[in-house]
């Protein structure tokens, strides 16, 4: 792979990061109030499945979006704008964290409806079917979205079809307060693409390199009209359901034991990647530094544009009902 | 017994669902984020601990097969009270609801029923925007075969949530996570308020105000500041949306000869609508007149936005109902 193709999973991953961690203070301050599910410690799930897509493809998102938008391309400042609720944001300040939109990198849009964006995606899918135009579409859900019937309907429907949708399963442990263990059968995930006979695959989500080899898979499939793919990403969110709490045992949200948290924290997907450019010899130290001041900058001066831009005035409440 | 014992919202039914489950074995709670120590308030804090995994049931997020293991439990002589703790994931719960469990006595020509409590909690504000915030009461008070209560305060929901799992029919529960904080005198033991009985909250001559959920504080605030200009309303809580309490409105109305409607929902189509259609048919045949048009005090028609800025002006508080207070009165 060659170094610029490699810098730029690196570029987008540590975006993704810095963005969702300049959130914490502002969140922790009031200064933003729509809820943020932050996607920190799942980017490479993210960046590995949207570096195996073609502009043209379509990338529908669920509540935890900010990592996807980013990671197809959407525009840094208009996500903290949204993320501010401001009318320079993405969906204009009516939507916020959980409704972010980039028509124009066709990241087609989240929502927090568990499970209500899959079988959008396979509409996308459809579309792209029936207009014969190469394009495939991918969805991203969590674990928890696996306890809605629509996940199966949606499968069944694709598989029916032959349509090319990737179904991208980012397994975090976590249906909101409930380990996984609690909410399903001990069969893992990505099995329940089989009765369907969709291709499916598990794969280290931590690791952005094998996420991207298993999306590069599943795009190809995809392509070559072979039908739906389902890939079960193993990730895990470092921070909790909601906000920058971090849902820790013994503390106020009481869910997850320190030790699970500190061992995932040790595969750390940025930090993990950092490791592998650098003994690899593909950056040096320098190198990454300047990577990570100019991202640091760029996030920075992101968070001052929608801290400055304006809010949405009362005068446009009713703006965009309909046409 | 302490009379004036005093619990927030959310305790009421935490004390409500606790002392229905100790005095009858078919009650249990189902629903996602019931062990949760933050997914519906304080609500079922405890409840895990005294009764076990096995009445007190946290599920994958299955709304749609829940809400009919809900209603199928329910047939066969259990008392299932089952939570969303966000009332917009209720749309994938409306076959099993609707369809389903209101249907069923009719359907089944009487032999048959569904004592289900589905108890939707609206959580909205915060710039949650528009699949966070719904209230949709008026969707489930339009079908046969559901009853809607819709407590504000938290005598009323202990007393609302007691009658709504004795009923021999489904009943839907919602209540706003805005009213969580409010804090009055609730009696220790268990007691019912009555499905269809509303309550005067204030006496008054001018105007009648009739206000659901959240605005009911919102309502006596507003009462407050017309009094002190010298204008007098009267409040009342219909406590239930369905079936209406209209001899209490009716009367009260009749007084005044003013009405606000103050909901907080969409303006179109909606339970204030209802109440106003019967107001206006009411007086017509009854040949007395109104002082004024009835006045809504509703959400616009248009989603929940997320920012704040617009989040203000969409949702109305005391200064909404005072200003359509004063409208019906020319002033």
């Amino acid at each position: 792979m060659e170094k610029s193709f490699l810098e730029n999973l690196y570029r987008k991953m540590l975006t993704i990061r810095l963005a969702e961690e300049c959130l914490i203070d502002p969140i922790l301050k009031g200064e933003v109030k729509t809820p943020c599910h932050l996607y920190t410690g799942q980017e490479a799930s993210a960046v590995g499945v949207c570096a195996a897509l073609e502009s043209g493809d379509q990338v529908f998102s669920n509540h935890r979006g900010h990592g996807h938008y980013l990671a197809k391309g959407g525009d840094l400042n208009r996500m903290l704008a949204e993320i501010y609720t401001k009318e320079t944001g993405c969906s204009r300040g009516r939507g916020g964290s959980m409704h972010l939109m980039a028509r124009d990198c066709n990241f087609m849009g989240s929502a927090p409806i568990i499970s209500q964006t899959v079988a959008m995606a396979v509409g996308a899918a459809l579309a792209d079917s029936i207009k014969k135009n190469g394009q495939i579409a991918a969805t991203f859900f969590g674990d928890g979205a696996a306890g809605e019937g629509i996940i199966y309907e949606s499968l069944n429907f694709a598989a029916l079809k032959c349509l090319p949708v990737i179904f991208v399963c980012e397994n975090n442990l976590y249906s909101t307060h409930l380990h996984i263990r609690e909410c399903r059968p001990g069969i893992p995930l990505y099995k329940i693409a089989e009765p369907f006979g969709i291709a499916a695959a598990q794969v280290g989500g931590n690791d952005i390199l094998k996420v991207y080899e298993a999306a590069k898979i599943a795009a190809k499939h995809c392509r070559a009209g072979l039908g739906p793919y389902f890939i079960e990403s193993l990730t895990y969110r470092m921070r909790g359901h909601v906000g920058p709490d971090d849902n820790i045992q013994g503390q106020h949200t009481d869910i997850r034991p320190q030790a699970e948290v500190d061992e995932w924290r040790a595969k750390d997907p940025v930090m993990r990647f950092e490791k592998y450019l650098l003994e690899n010899k593909i950056f040096d130290k320098d190198e990454l530094e300047t990577v990570k001041q100019e991202i640091t900058e760029k996030v920075k001066k992101a968070q001052e544009y929608a801290i400055d831009s304006p809010r949405p005035v009362v005068s446009d409440l009713q703006k965009h009902v309909f046409e | 017994m302490s009379s004036n014992r005093k619990l927030k919202f959310g305790l009421a039914i935490n004390e409500a669902l606790r002392q229905l489950m100790e005095s009858d074995p078919a009650v249990f709670v189902i629903g996602q984020g019931v062990k949760s120590p933050w997914y519906v308030g304080n609500t079922c804090n405890g409840l895990i601990q005294e009764f076990g995994e096995e009445r007190v049931i946290d599920t994958p997020i299955s709304e749609n097969a829940m809400s009919g293991v809900a209603a199928g439990s329910a047939m066969n002589g259990l008392k299932p009270v089952m939570n969303y703790p966000r009332l917009d994931f209720m749309f994938y719960a409306l076959d099993a609801i609707i369809n389903g469990a209101a249907n069923w006595r009719y359907m089944a020509g009487g032999n048959s029923n569904v004592p289900a409590v589905f108890w939707g909690i609206i959580n909205r504000g915060g710039e949650q925007a528009a699949q966070h915030s719904q209230a949709i009461q008026a969707i489930f008070a339009h079908a046969p075969g559901l009853k809607v209560v819709m407590p504000s305060g938290p005598y009323d929901a202990k007393g609302l949530l007691v009658s709504a799992v004795r009923d021999a029919d489904p009943v839907v529960f919602l209540d706003d996570r805005w009213l969580y904080g409010l804090e009055e005198e609730v009696p220790e033991e268990l007691y019912e308020v009555p499905i269809g009985k509303g309550k005067l909250l204030r006496n008054g001559s001018d105007a009648t105000v009739v206000a659901i959920s959240y605005l009911v504080p919102e309502a006596l605030k507003a009462a407050e500041i017309l009094a002190k200009e010298g204008i007098d309303i009267e409040v009342i809580d219909p406590r239930t949306i369905k079936p209406l309490d209209m001899p209490l409105i009716l009367g009260s109305v009749k007084k005044t000869g003013r009405l606000v409607i103050a909901e907080g929902a969409w303006q179109s189509f909606g339970v204030s609508s209802e109440i106003a259609c019967r107001v206006y048919t009411h007086v017509y045949t009854k040949v007395y007149t109104l002082k004024a048009p009835i006045e809504k005090v509703c959400l616009p028609d248009c989603p929940a936005p997320a920012s704040r800025s617009l989040e203000a002006a969409y949702y109305p508080k005391a200064e909404q109902i005072v200003a359509a207070v004063k409208k019906t009165m020319s002033l």
